[in-house]
């Protein structure tokens, strides 16, 4: 065992990149839950951006339309979850769930031409002085674009829906969407856009995976990460700078367990690859166990189908 | 039990009926990752293909691709042989016990697994010996590495992977005695995303030798964005890393074994066998050595490897001890077949606990 061989530094920085999918397709989740909307789908629209992005990337040659194209495409197939769930008033668990199994079965489809082919390099930040300062160059100043745009995302989520007017709307559809109707705000079209800004999210969650991470295209390449999005939405409560801390710390028992592994440490893998679900439980438990609390936490009409008649 | 018996007694009159029709010899395979892998599936299927490619009309061959190890793999075993197979090649070691549970079900079905070790009368093993070409890709690493770190990307704790982690360290530390592994187990054969995250790690870990027993190209992409860092190809050649990070590889060859075995059932004359070649058979292949590896280095590789070819070596001779220190072969003395196939412990100097 040799626990100095593990690097802090680069331990952070890396699981920073680790994080970045799973943090962009969360905080795109949780627009759409604030909204009132559980949308399951999340690991179908993220595989469909991995898709699109990594085949445009592929096809033109530039990482930057092929993140255009992931957004684009997580946004196209979330636009069939909306009008299930919004005009034809179908159930939002059961949607959820078939988009995710139909994201996944399409891209398998696009993708038969696309595997094992090289993506082209997506651009890294490489500043002369600035990403060779010890500790906070490789944190802060050596990552690809996808990372800072993460955090750029996150705290524009922060800050639409805590100071604008828009986000303020967004928010009282989700806590009742009877008296936001009332009120002449439109429901269903500001749930269609939350529904659709969470697919284009999910989308680039997808391509920072399959243009940064990996950077390959496999089908089914996701494995999950789009459940562990929805289980940190939860974990959060519902808070976007929560989301932020929940991603890198799921992402970073990922990368922790591996470095652990490399020094030497015989750990149980099973325990620390489960964990992050059982925070998650917890977290649920705690919540639910406190009832006013975790009524100010969630949105109140989360998951329920609004119909302008009633 | 009833019902299965009646449907198993359909297949066998559907078999005896399109058999007496057509006279063909129906060959299914059940992969475990998808024939695109460019990896361990791939050379499966060009197996596969060659057998095709042999018989031509004669056969019929079928395959199911990226199937789960355990009891998924089981139905997809029991779907292929009411199909009509008569001779299933299951290819993975997680396949082992689905496949002797199928095969008393069908035992005028032949089946061939692949790296395991359980027999029956109508089931035969084959393997390759791997371990071989890990002492090619020990010794190269050994040479290579500046850093004496050398990182290994393993799949599962089972003595196939074992074997070549022995195997590789032992040929590493003979050229360089401060060489120094470093292990992680992916705990899956094929995940893209857990063989890059676990190939970064090591490297910055400060490994510049990544050695993997998984079946993607990740790793190689891993080691190339990371720059000064090489590989080598598994299962299949990925030359397309070459010649830096991928220096060499190991290359599966299954093609003469599938198309023999085939001719077998063709004949009459399948046998149960437990098959294990290497270099020498050529079901193992070394992929070209790159012009990243210094000449002499080349030159003293490939003077090991045909050492191995023509077996006047063998990877495991002694002295070698168990890493606990206590003696395992001594000098001169080369490992039984036995204590290989079933290897448990690695070799002395390796500094890792072996996960249980």
């Amino acid at each position: 065992m040799d626990l100095s061989a593990i690097n802090p530094t680069l331990l952070v920085a890396s699981l920073m990149v680790a994080s970045t999918p799973i943090l962009l397709a969360a905080i795109g989740e949780l627009v759409v839950e604030k909204s009132g909307i559980l949308n399951l789908g999340v690991e179908g629209m993220m595989i469909i951006g991995a898709i699109c992005g990594f085949a445009a990337a592929v096809v033109t040659g530039s990482p930057m339309v092929g993140f255009l194209c992931a957004a684009i495409g997580g946004a196209a197939v979330s636009v069939i979850f909306a009008v299930l769930t919004q005009y034809f008033l179908s159930n939002q668990v059961a949607s959820g769930l078939a988009l995710t199994l139909f994201g996944l079965g399409l891209s398998a489809m696009i993708g038969q031409s696309y595997v094992g082919i090289k993506p082209p390099t997506t651009y890294k930040l490489d500043l002369p002085l600035i990403s060779d300062v010890p500790i906070l160059g490789p944190i802060l100043f050596s990552h690809d674009f996808t990372v800072y745009a993460a955090l750029v995302l996150v705290l524009g989520v922060w800050w639409f829906l805590k100071y604008t007017r828009g986000g303020l709307i967004l928010r009282a559809v989700g806590e009742s969407h009877d008296a936001a109707h009332a009120l002449g705000y439109k429901v269903v079209r500001v749930r269609f856009m939350a529904i659709m800004f969470g697919g284009a999210c999910a989308g680039l969650g997808g391509a920072a995976l399959s243009l940064v991470r990996v950077p390959q295209w496999t089908e089914g390449m996701t494995a999950g990460s789009g459940w562990i999005a929805l289980a940190i939405v939860v974990f959060a409560s519902w808070k976007p700078e929560r989301v932020l801390l929940g991603a890198y710390l799921f992402g970073g028992v990922a990368i922790l367990q591996l470095n652990l592994q490399a020094a030497g440490v015989s750990i149980p893998v099973e325990y620390l690859s489960m964990s992050p679900y059982l925070i998650t439980i917890v977290v649920l438990v705690a919540m639910s166990a406190n009832r006013a609390k975790s009524a100010l936490n969630a949105p109140a009409a989360l998951g329920r189908v609004f119909h302008a008649s009633r | 039990m009833k019902f299965k018996s009646i449907l198993a007694g359909v297949a066998l009159a559907i078999t005896a009926a399109t058999g007496s029709l057509a006279e063909k010899t129906k060959v299914g395979f059940v992969y475990v990752g998808p024939v695109t892998d460019f990896g361990w599936t791939y050379e499966h299927d060009q197996g596969r293909k060659a057998v095709e490619a042999a018989f031509g009309d004669k056969v019929e061959t079928f395959y199911v691709e990226s199937v789960p190890e355990g009891p998924d793999s089981e139905r997809v075993m029991t779907d292929m042989a009411l199909k009509g197979a008569d001779l299933i090649f299951t290819t993975s070691f997680g396949y082992m016990d689905p496949t002797i549970n199928v095969a008393a079900k069908f035992p005028n079905v032949k089946f061939e697994h692949a790296t395991g070790y359980k027999q029956a009368d109508n089931v035969s093993v084959y393997s390759a010996r791997f371990y071989e070409g890990r002492a090619v890709q020990g010794h190269i690493a050994g040479h290579m590495t500046k850093s004496n770190i050398v990182g290994y990307i393993g799949s599962f704790p089972i003595p196939e992977v074992i074997r070549g982690i022995n195997s590789a360290y032992i040929h590493a530390k003979d050229v360089n005695p401060d060489v120094q592994f470093k292990i992680i187990w992916a705990y899956t054969w094929f995940d893209p995303t857990k063989e890059a995250d676990a190939a970064k790690v090591l490297i910055e870990q400060g490994a510049d030798v990544v050695l993997q027993h998984t079946d993607s190209t990740a790793p190689q992409a891993a080691a190339q964005a990371a720059g000064n860092v090489i590989t080598f190809g598994q299962a299949s050649d990925m030359a397309e890393y070459g010649p830096k990070p991928r220096v060499s590889s190991i290359i599966d060859n299954w093609g003469p074994y599938y198309v023999a075995r085939t001719q077998a059932v063709m004949d009459g004359t399948w046998a149960s066998t437990s098959t294990w070649d290497g270099i020498g058979a050529g079901m193992v292949g070394i992929g070209e050595i790159t012009s990243a590896v210094p000449t002499d280095v080349k030159a003293s590789a490939e003077a090991l490897l045909s050492r191995l070819r023509d077996g006047s070596y063998h990877a495991f001779t002694g002295p070698v001890n168990k890493q606990d220190g206590s003696a395992w072969l001594a000098r001169g003395e080369t490992a039984d077949d036995g204590t290989l196939a079933g290897m448990g412990f690695y070799v002395e100097g390796i500094d890792s606990e072996m996960p249980n």
